[in-house]
């Protein structure tokens, strides 16, 4: 019962993702990503990575869908002709995609995968803390200079075009 | 102790851009060029073993999983002889002091991502590093914003962007494998199953995902067009360290400390690396841009690289990591050559040039000494590089692939020297008259750089005595 529910939530969330795809507004292909990524943090959640599931929901979800929809409301939308223009040679180019799906898939259910696996146990360290400043310390640097680098970036590529 | 290769970068970057910028300016510069010195001694010091202490050492209360080998110390010591070229000639070439500020803060991030890159021992450390690196380089390419440079980093975004999820997807399923995500822990996992479905679909995918970072043959679709439309100091940095150390150096990593380097990979490896050598000659040998031309070229000795490290014997591996120095020495001098060329002519179609050798005289003879290095001419560094990988191709029983090595060598010097006759010898046109060198700030860094491919392949034969193996 509780897998089937895991495959319904997936199949909700790739439906999401479709429609983040395939949609003609940018602003509604930005809430569908938002959409899918939370979906994905009540999956996270429900296959017990609750942490993993908070990042998800307050980085994906919320920061950058903020920073999406609002990078986009500084666009200026295509005029219906354009849409209309766009829409027609769109749906042509995903036509056969339905059916190497289905190919892949009766393709894919001849082969049987046998893992010949022991996997090991879980982690079981709950204390985020400890992770991250304890075992995963080089990482948390590493952060630090993305970061950095997104600030420079930003500097230096659209300072300068805000002067002009 | 081997920290402070990745926290001096970080703390510099942070020191000189927050408190007093406008007076750190001018500092920025020095002190760049300072540590990179040290990071030359260092890495030198620790392969022959001059010093008395451990340089691995960790730095309380910082535990973090660092370790130096010699693998290592060959990323280190490229990258700092790479950059500081670089930082020279970008000294010459960016004029405004706040543009060339700024490109020496990236300069920083670029060497602190690449540094953790050579220096880590965990496999995810390992993806934020590549990203880091690669990130920066994206903010470098489109330095001066140009249409057609923004359409190549576009096109480099994109396919750096599938790189990195195949990379990620890789990493997880490691991860679930084995648990852990340390390069010891997987490789005794591996060890154990070497044929399990899921391991061999993560390590093909991680080899995939190193190929297009690399710009290997079937995958190098942005590599040309980035290499030949980027600032030229860029394309320097990026022939020489950047797609090497991403795609190439971790490649090495990965199949000499975490997978089973066994048969069949080796047979990928092989066939991706042949493939790359005698296309990328062939697709060299057809161009008129100068830039274009140098990035096929490296496609082409990126594929020697890994063709030594398909050879799977230590001599291929060593073979491979030298030629891999050579490259990074050789290529950015190359194209430092070529960036004075367009400056002082203005233009970087080789069939409108000829006959500058008489005007200018340095640039000539140091794109000569490094075009015969490319090619392996005795007793250039490149030379030895390319020696060692068609021994080790012959020692493994690869002798088709060992004479194919050898053929594409002769290609390569073909369009070289068609390179040099185009460009520098003849006689001068009428337009090019009045031209002259370009300053002493643009001939130093190739004058170095040409000064290592001989001096190595010089001393070269003494120093394999001392190296420890």
């Amino acid at each position: 019962m509780l897998i089937t529910l895991d495959i319904v939530i997936l199949i909700l969330m790739i439906l999401a993702a479709l429609w983040a795809v395939m949609t003609r507004s940018l602003l509604r292909s930005g809430i569908a990503l938002a959409l899918t990524s939370a979906i994905l943090s009540v999956l996270m959640f429900k296959l017990n990575a609750p942490l993993a599931a908070v990042f998800e929901l307050s980085v994906c979800t919320g920061l950058i869908s903020v920073l999406f929809i609002s990078t986009i409301s500084l666009t200026q939308p295509l005029s219906y002709e354009e849409i209309i223009k766009h829409m027609k040679d769109r749906f042509r180019r995903f036509r056969y995609l339905p059916v190497i799906v289905i190919l892949a898939g009766i393709g894919l259910s001849f082969v049987k995968v046998r893992p010949n696996l022991i996997l090991p146990p879980p982690e079981t360290e709950t204390n985020v803390r400890n992770i991250l400043w304890n075992f995963r310390s080089l990482d948390m640097v590493g952060q630090v200079i993305v970061l950095l680098c997104g600030v420079f970036g930003v500097v230096i590529l659209f300072k300068e075009r805000v002067k002009k | 102790m081997f920290l402070l290769f990745i926290l001096l970068p970080l703390f510099s970057l942070i020191v000189l851009n927050l408190p007093f910028r406008a007076m750190m300016k001018k500092a920025a510069f020095w002190w760049l060029l300072v540590l990179l010195a040290l990071q030359v001694y260092l890495a030198i010091g620790y392969v022959f073993g001059f010093f008395g202490f451990d340089l691995n050492a960790p730095i309380y209360p910082l535990s973090f999983s660092l370790n130096v080998d010699n693998f290592g110390c060959v990323a280190l010591l490229s990258t700092a002889v790479v950059l500081g070229a670089v930082l020279l000639a970008a000294k010459y070439i960016i004029k405004e002091e706040e543009k060339l500020f700024n490109f020496i803060s990236l300069l920083f991030i670029i060497l602190a991502g690449s540094n953790g890159l050579a220096l880590t021992t965990d496999i995810f450390s390992l993806y934020i590093f590549i990203e880091i690196t690669t990130v920066a380089s994206f903010i470098l390419i489109s330095f001066d914003k140009e249409k057609l440079v923004l359409e190549a980093v576009f096109k480099y975004i994109i396919l750096s962007a599938v790189a990195t999820v195949l990379m990620l997807l890789s990493i997880a399923l490691f991860l679930l494998v084995s648990g852990k995500t340390d390069f010891s822990a997987i490789h005794a996992v591996l060890i154990n199953s070497p044929h399990s479905l899921i391991v061999m679909f993560a390590t093909g995918v991680f080899i995939c995902a190193l190929f297009i970072k690399g710009g290997l043959m079937p995958f190098h679709g942005w590599l040309p067009d980035v290499y030949s439309s980027a600032p030229a100091p860029v394309s320097a940095l990026l022939a020489g360290i950047i797609t090497k150390l991403v795609g190439i150096f971790t490649l090495m990593r990965l199949l000499v400390s975490v997978v089973n380097f066994d048969n069949p990979i080796r047979q990928v490896i092989l066939f991706v690396g042949a493939l790359s050598v005698v296309a990328g000659a062939l697709a060299a040998a057809g161009q008129s841009d100068f830039k274009r031309m140098l990035a096929y070229s490296s496609i082409s000795q990126v594929g020697y690289i890994v063709l030594g490290l398909g050879a799977g014997n230590a001599l291929g591996i060593m073979g491979a990591l030298f030629h891999l120095f050579n490259h990074s020495v050789f290529k950015s001098s190359l194209f430092i050559n070529s960036a004075a060329i367009e400056l002082q002519a203005g233009t970087r179609d080789m069939n409108k040039l000829g006959g500058l050798s008489a005007k200018m005289p340095v640039t000539s003879t140091t794109c000569l000494i490094s075009s015969l290095s490319t090619a392996g001419m005795p007793p250039l560094a490149g030379f030895w590089s390319k020696l060692i990988i068609v021994l080790a191709l012959w020692a493994s029983g690869n002798y088709g692939y060992a004479a194919l090595a050898v053929i594409a060598g002769i290609l390569t010097l073909a369009y070289f020297i068609s390179m040099q006759r185009r460009v520098f010898f003849g006689n001068i046109k009428e337009e090019f008259a009045g031209i002259k060198e370009p300053g002493f700030g643009l001939l130093l860094p190739a004058c170095l750089l040409s000064a290592i491919t001989i001096g190595l392949g010089l001393v070269f034969p003494f120093c394999l005595k001392l190296l420890k193996f």
